[in-house]
C-alpha cells in the first residue's frame, strides 16, 4: 500500500497519464481524417469527358456512374467468384502489355454481379449462369449481350481407403450414389463396373456444396440430364434441396471434408482437383467411353456444341469419345450500347483480348481454354457493342 | 488518478480545449440523449431498410415461412423451422461450455493468478477473439474434426451406447463440433468483460469479507459475483449475440443439411450460417428476399432471448451491488 | 479424558473451536478445490488458443518475408505478390470505423450507465439485439444504404460504416459496464466540489473506469478487423494500391478470406501469412493496452 501512495504521490505533481491517450487519440483521428481528404481531393476528378458525357444521361439518374465515365483506362468488372483467378491473371498480363488500363474485378458472387450490372453501376458483370430473360428486363442499361469467357470442368474427387484415383462411375450410378439409393462402396452396381478395386463395405458419405455455386449448378444440371429421378426430384440450381449427404462451404470446405473422412465423395472445380492432387473418378460419357477430368476431355465436351446461346447454354453430357460429361462455360455481362465510345472501346478490346490470346493464362490455372468455334462466338458476339449513337460498332477487327 | 484539485480548470496545455468540453449540465444530458436517439434511430432504419427488402418473401409465403421445414430454391419453396431450431442449439451448447468455463477463468484471472501472470494471460484470451471467423472455420474442419471423430465421438456413443444424443454416424462435424467451436469464439467475450467487472468490485466489501474469515472461494461466490452479477449478465448477453450471429466458421463445421437431427453428431444448419452460404448467389425468384427475412427473424429471435433473459434475472433476484436496477 | 469441574462456558468454547477447526480445514479445502477449478478453467481456455495460434503459425510463417509486407499483390502463379494494399486498407476501414464507433459507444454507455428510465432500457436492448446481428445481415444494410444509393458504388467508407455498426453494441456494453463499476464516491466528491457532470464525466468517471474501456474496444476493434462478411459487399477488395475513402479498397480480412479458398498453394499461403499478421497485430494491441490498465488500475487502487 505504501508503494502505491508513492506513486501516486510522485505523479500527482504531473499531467496524469491518462491525459496522453484521449490526446493520443484525437491526433490519430485526425491524421486518418486528413489521408482521407488528401486522398479524396488528389483522386483523378472528372475530366471535361466525364461531364460531357454526364450531360447525355438523364440528370435524375440516381445510380450516376462515375466509372463509366471515368478516364478510358479504368474498367470495374463484379461477379462469378469461380472466374476470380483467372481474371485477376489476365487483366494483370493485360496492364502489363497496355499499361494505361487497369480492370478491377470484385468476386462478389453470380448474384452480386448480376445485381451490380443490372444497377449499371460496373461495366461488366460476370455469372456462371447466363442471366434470365427476368434478370435481363431488370437491366437498366439496354439491351444485354452475354459472352462466354471461361470453361471449366468438375472432378468427382472421394476419399477411399486402398482405392487410387480412377474409379469408374456411369451417370445412373452417380445420380444414385447422390439420391441415396446406392449407400454402400461395396454395392453390386459399383462392383460390375470396378471389378479390379477391392471396394470396402462402409455406407457412402456425399458431401455437397452449402454456397449457391455455378459450380453445383452445372453438376445438378448434369444430374437432372443423365436421371429423370433427379430432374424431378431436387432439380438443377446453384442451391438445390439435396436428399442425403452433408454441405460444406466452398470449394476448399469440400475438398477439406474429403481430404480428411475416409468413405466421402463430392464434386469440385477441375482447377481445385489438378491444384492439391485428388484422386478422382472417371465417368462414363454419352458415348460410353470412361473419361478423366482434365484440360483436353473438358474442351473436347464444349466443341461439340459450337452453338450455345445465353438461353441454350448447358453443355453437359455432349457426345464425343473423348469429352468429359461434367463441364459449363462462365459469361461476362455487358450492355450492347455503351455510353461512352472510349469506354467501350476499351471493354470490347479487354473482352476480346480475353476471350482470344488470354486464354493461354487460362491454361496456366487449370482453366480450360475456349475452343475455337466458342471464340468466334465471342468475337460475333462483341461485334454487336455500338457506341452512344447506336450505329457505330467499337470493335474492330484486324 | 486526478487529484481532486484539478476538478478546477487549470491554465496549461489543453486548457482551452478542457473548457471548451465543460459543458453545461443540460447540454450535456442533450448530447447524451441525441447519441442515445441516434443509435436508436440507426437500429429503426436497419430494421426497416431489411423489413422493406424481405416484404415480398413474408407476402408470399406468409405463415407457413416460419413453420415451414422444406427449403428449396429450384422450386421457390421457403421454411426457416429447420435453420431456427439449428441456431437455438447451437447457442445453447455453446452457452452451456462457455458460461462456466467463462467465469471459472474470470475468477482465475482476477483473484486467482499473480498480477504479472494477468497481464499477459488476460490479452492472451482476448486474442482469441481476434482470429478471424474463416480461420477457425478452416482449423475446425481441418484439424478439430478428424480429432472429434477419432477421440471424442466414439467415447461419447460409448456412454449412450450408441443412442440419442451420441447416436448416429460418427463424421466429426456436425452439431457437437459447432457448439464447441462457436463457444471457443464466445470465449474471449465471456472472459474479458467478466473479469473486469469482478475486479471492478469494490475492495471494501472483499476485505471485509476476509476480515470475517471467510476463505478465497467464499469471498468469490458470496461476494464478488453477486457483486458483480449484472456486469457477468451484459457479458453473457453480448457471448450469445456473437453465437446466434456467428457465420462462416459455424458453416465449415456444421454440415450444413436442411433438416433437424436427434443427435449431437447430426449436422444440421443455422439461420447465420443459411444466409452466409447462400446471399451471393442468390438469383432465383423469391431467394433474396427470403433470406433477407432470415435475417430479419434472426434479429427477432435475439430480441425475444435478450427479454426473456431479462425478466429471468428480475425474477430471481431484485437488485445487486453493482448496477442496481441495470435490468 | 479425565474429568474436571466442568466450565460450561470452557467446554462450550472448546467445542466451538473444535468445530470451527474442523470446519476451517473443510471450507479451506473447498476453497482451494474451487480455484485450481478456476484455474484449470483458464487452462482449458489456453488450450485451443494454443492449439489454433500454433496453427496459424505453422502455416502463416512461411509466407512472411520482406515482399509480403511492401508488394502488391500478383495473381496465382506469379511470386513476389505482397499485402502492402491490404494493410494500408485495414488501417483506413478500422480507423475510420473506430473514430466513428467509440467516440459514439462510449457517449452511449455513459448515457446508459447514468439513466436507467426506459429510454435506456430500450437502447440497451437495441445494442443488445444489434450485437446477434450476423456481420452478413449488417452488409447487406451498408450495401443497400451506401453501395448502392448513397455512394453509387463499392467503397472503404461503406466499409467503415457497417464494421463500425458491429463495433458499436460491444463498446456500449462494456463502457456501461466499466462506467457502473466506477464507486460512486468519486463522482460525489466531484459533485460536492460543484463541478459539472460533464467534467465530472471527463476528469473522474472516464479515467476511473479507463481499464474497462480499453477492455471494451479492444474487444470490439480486434473483433471489427477480423470480419469479412462486412466487407465483401461494401468495400470489396482491390488489387491496386489505393486510400480513396470512395473507392473499393483492399483489406485483410478479404485477403485471408479469398484467397485461403483458392485453390492455388501461393495464394493459400498469402492467406495464412495475412492471418498470421492480423493475430499478431491485436496480440501487440492487447498487451500494449493491458500494461497500460494495469498501470493505471495500480494508481487507482488506494
Amino acid at each position: 500500500m505504501n508503494e502505491v501512495r508513492a506513486e501516486y504521490r510522485a505523479h500527482s505533481g504531473q499531467q496524469p497519464l491518462v491525459r496522453r491517450g484521449p490526446r493520443v487519440l484525437f491526433l490519430v483521428a485526425v491524421l486518418l481524417v486528413s489521408i482521407g481528404l488528401a486522398a479524396c481531393s488528389s483522386t483523378p476528378s472528372a475530366a471535361p469527358s466525364t461531364t460531357a458525357a454526364k450531360a447525355k444521361s438523364s440528370p435524375s439518374d440516381p445510380y450516376a456512374q462515375v466509372d463509366l465515365h471515368a478516364p478510358a483506362g479504368s474498367l470495374t468488372g463484379a461477379g462469378s467468384t469461380f472466374d476470380q483467378p483467372f481474371f485477376t491473371k489476365a487483366f494483370y498480363v493485360y496492364n502489363q502489355q497496355n499499361s494505361g488500363v487497369t480492370v478491377n474485378y470484385a468476386s462478389i458472387g453470380s448474384g452480386g454481379g448480376i445485381e451490380q450490372f443490372q444497377a449499371n453501376t460496373v461495366n461488366f458483370g460476370a455469372s456462371d449462369v447466363p442471366m434470365s430473360p427476368l434478370d435481363i428486363s431488370s437491366a437498366k442499361g439496354g439491351q444485354v449481350l452475354q459472352v462466354p469467357v471461361a470453361l471449366g470442368g468438375e472432378a468427382i474427387s472421394y476419399n477411399l481407403p486402398g482405392v487410387a484415383t480412377g474409379l469408374k462411375l456411369t451417370p445412373k450410378v452417380l445420380a444414385d450414389i447422390f439420391l441415396g439409393t446406392i449407400k454402400n462402396w461395396n454395392d453390386p452396381e459399383i462392383k460390375a463396373l470396378n471389378p479390379g478395386f477391392k471396394l470396402p463395405s462402409h455406407s457412402i458419405q456425399t458431401v455437397y456444396r452449402s454456397d449457391g455455386s455455378g459450380t453445383t449448378y452445372i453438376f445438378t444440371n448434369y444430374l437432372s440430364t443423365v436421371s429423370p429421378t433427379w430432374s424431378s426430384g431436387p432439380g438443377t440450381g446453384k442451391s438445390v434441396s439435396w436428399p442425403v449427404g452433408v454441405g460444406q462451404k466452398g470449394n476448399e470446405g469440400v475438398a477439406g471434408f474429403i481430404s480428411t473422412t475416409p468413405y466421402t465423395i463430392g464434386y469440385v472445380e477441375l482447377a481445385y482437383a489438378i491444384q492439391n492432387k485428388f484422386t478422382f473418378a472417371k465417368i462414363q460419357n454419352a458415348a460410353g467411353k470412361y473419361v478423366s477430368p482434365s484440360l483436353s476431355s473438358v474442351a473436347a465436351d464444349a466443341a461439340q456444341k459450337p452453338a450455345i446461346t445465353s438461353v441454350d447454354f448447358s453443355i453437359v453430357n455432349e457426345p464425343g469419345a473423348t469429352s468429359y460429361p461434367i463441364s459449363g462455360y462462365s459469361w461476362a455481362l455487358i450492355y450492347q450500347l455503351q455510353k461512352s465510345a472510349t469506354t467501350g472501346k476499351t471493354l470490347v478490346d479487354v473482352l476480346d483480348w480475353l476471350t482470344h490470346a488470354g486464354q493461354s493464362q487460362a491454361a496456366s490455372l487449370d482453366y480450360v481454354p475456349l475452343p475455337a468455334n466458342i471464340q468466334q462466338l465471342a468475337r460475333t458476339t462483341l461485334l454487336q457493342v455500338t457506341g452512344p449513337d447506336g450505329t457505330t460498332k467499337l470493335l474492330t477487327t484486324s | 488518478m486526478t487529484s481532486l484539485a484539478t476538478l478546477s480548470d487549470r491554465p496549461g496545455t489543453g486548457g482551452r480545449i478542457r473548457r471548451f468540453l465543460a459543458v453545461p449540465d443540460g447540454a450535456y444530458r442533450g448530447a447524451l440523449g441525441a447519441v442515445a436517439a441516434l443509435f436508436v434511430l440507426l437500429l429503426v432504419v436497419f430494421v426497416a431498410a431489411l423489413v422493406v427488402q424481405a416484404r415480398p418473401a413474408f407476402a408470399h409465403f406468409g405463415f407457413s415461412f416460419l413453420t415451414s421445414t422444406k427449403w428449396d430454391p429450384v422450386h421457390a419453396h421457403y421454411g426457416v423451422l429447420v435453420f431456427l431450431v439449428g441456431t437455438l442449439e447451437t447457442t445453447v451448447i455453446a452457452l452451456a461450455i462457455a458460461f462456466p468455463i467463462g467465469l471459472g477463468c474470470a475468477l482465475a484471472l482476477a483473484f486467482g493468478i499473480p498480477e504479472r501472470l494477468r497481464v499477459t494471460l488476460g490479452p492472451a484470451v482476448e486474442l482469441l477473439a481476434a482470429v478471424p471467423s474463416v480461420v477457425y472455420g478452416l482449423w475446425g474442419l481441418l484439424v478439430v474434426a478428424p480429432w472429434v471423430r477419432a477421440t471424442i465421438e466414439p467415447a461419447l456413443a460409448h456412454i449412450t451406447g450408441g443412442h440419442e444424443p451420441f447416436g448416429g454416424t460418427q463424421l466429426g462435424v456436425g452439431l457437437l463440433l459447432a457448439g464447441v467451436i462457436l463457444s471457443i469464439m464466445i470465449l474471449p467475450t465471456m472472459v474479458a468483460i467478466s473479469r473486469d467487472v469482478l475486479m471492478a468490485v469494490p475492495e471494501v466489501e472483499i476485505e471485509g469479507a476476509f476480515a470475517l474469515g471467510a476463505t478465497r472461494w467464499q469471498v468469490m461466490r458470496r461476494v464478488v459475483v453477486p457483486g458483480a452479477r449484472a456486469g457477468i449478465l451484459g457479458a453473457t448477453t453480448l457471448a450469445t449475440g456473437r453465437a446466434m450471429g456467428e457465420t462462416i466458421a459455424v458453416t465449415m463445421v456444421i454440415g450444413n443439411t436442411d433438416h433437424f437431427t436427434h443427435s449431437l453428431f447430426g449436422t444440421t444448419q443455422t439461420m447465420a450460417s443459411l444466409i452466409a452460404n447462400e446471399f451471393t448467389e442468390a438469383t432465383e425468384p423469391f431467394h433474396l428476399a427470403s433470406l433477407i427475412a432470415v435475417g430479419v427473424l434472426l434479429m427477432v429471435v435475439a430480441a425475444v432471448v435478450n427479454v426473456v433473459a431479462r425478466l429471468l434475472v428480475r425474477s430471481v433476484s431484485r437488485q445487486g451491488a453493482l448496477g442496481m436496477g441495470v435490468l | 479424558m479425565t474429568v474436571m469441574a466442568v466450565d460450561p462456558v470452557l467446554a462450550r468454547r472448546a467445542e466451538i473451536q473444535h468445530i470451527a477447526e474442523a470446519t476451517e480445514r473443510r471450507r479451506q479445502l473447498l476453497s482451494r478445490l474451487a480455484l485450481l477449478a478456476c484455474r484449470a478453467c483458464l487452462v482449458i481456455t489456453l488450450i485451443p488458443l494454443v492449439a489454433l495460434l500454433a496453427y496459424v503459425v505453422i502455416r502463416g510463417a512461411s509466407a512472411w518475408d520482406w515482399a509480403f509486407f511492401s508488394h502488391l499483390p500478383t495473381p496465382a502463379g506469379i511470386p513476389g505478390g505482397g499485402i502492402w494494399n491490404a494493410i494500408v486498407g485495414s488501417l483506413i476501414i478500422d480507423g475510420m470505423a473506430a473514430a466513428g464507433a467509440i467516440p459514439f459507444g462510449i457517449a452511449a454507455g455513459l448515457f446508459l450507465a447514468e439513466s436507467d428510465g426506459r429510454v435506456a432500457g430500450a437502447l440497451r436492448l437495441a445494442a443488445d439485439v444489434l450485437a446477434g446481428v450476423p456481420s452478413i445481415v449488417v452488409a447487406i444494410f451498408a450495401y443497400a444504404l451506401l453501395v448502392t444509393h448513397g455512394i453509387g458504388h463499392f467503397s472503404a467508407v461503406a466499409a467503415s460504416f457497417a464494421i463500425g455498426i458491429l463495433m458499436l453494441p460491444v463498446i456500449m456494453r462494456a463502457s456501461e459496464t466499466a462506467i457502473r463499476g466506477v464507486p460512486t464516491v468519486l463522482s460525489e466528491a466531484g459533485y460536492a466540489l460543484g463541478a459539472r457532470k460533464a467534467t465530472i464525466a471527463r476528469k473522474v468517471v472516464l479515467p476511473a473506469a479507463l481499464p474497462g474501456l480499453i477492455t471494451g474496444v479492444l474487444l470490439a476493434v480486434a473483433r471489427g478487423a477480423g470480419e469479412t462478411a462486412p466487407l465483401l459487399l461494401t468495400a470489396v477488395g482491390s488489387q491496386y494500391f489505393s486510400v480513396s475513402p470512395t473507392k473499393p479498397i483492399a483489406a485483410i480480412p478479404l485477403v485471408i478470406y479469398g484467397n485461403g479458398i483458392q485453390a492455388y498453394p501461393d495464394l493459400v499461403k498469402i492467406a495464412w501469412g495475412s492471418a498470421l499478421f492480423l493475430v499478431v497485430v491485436i496480440l501487440v494491441l492487447g498487451v500494449g493496452s493491458r500494461l497500460l490498465a494495469a498501470r493505471l488500475r495500480r494508481v487507482r487502487h488506494d
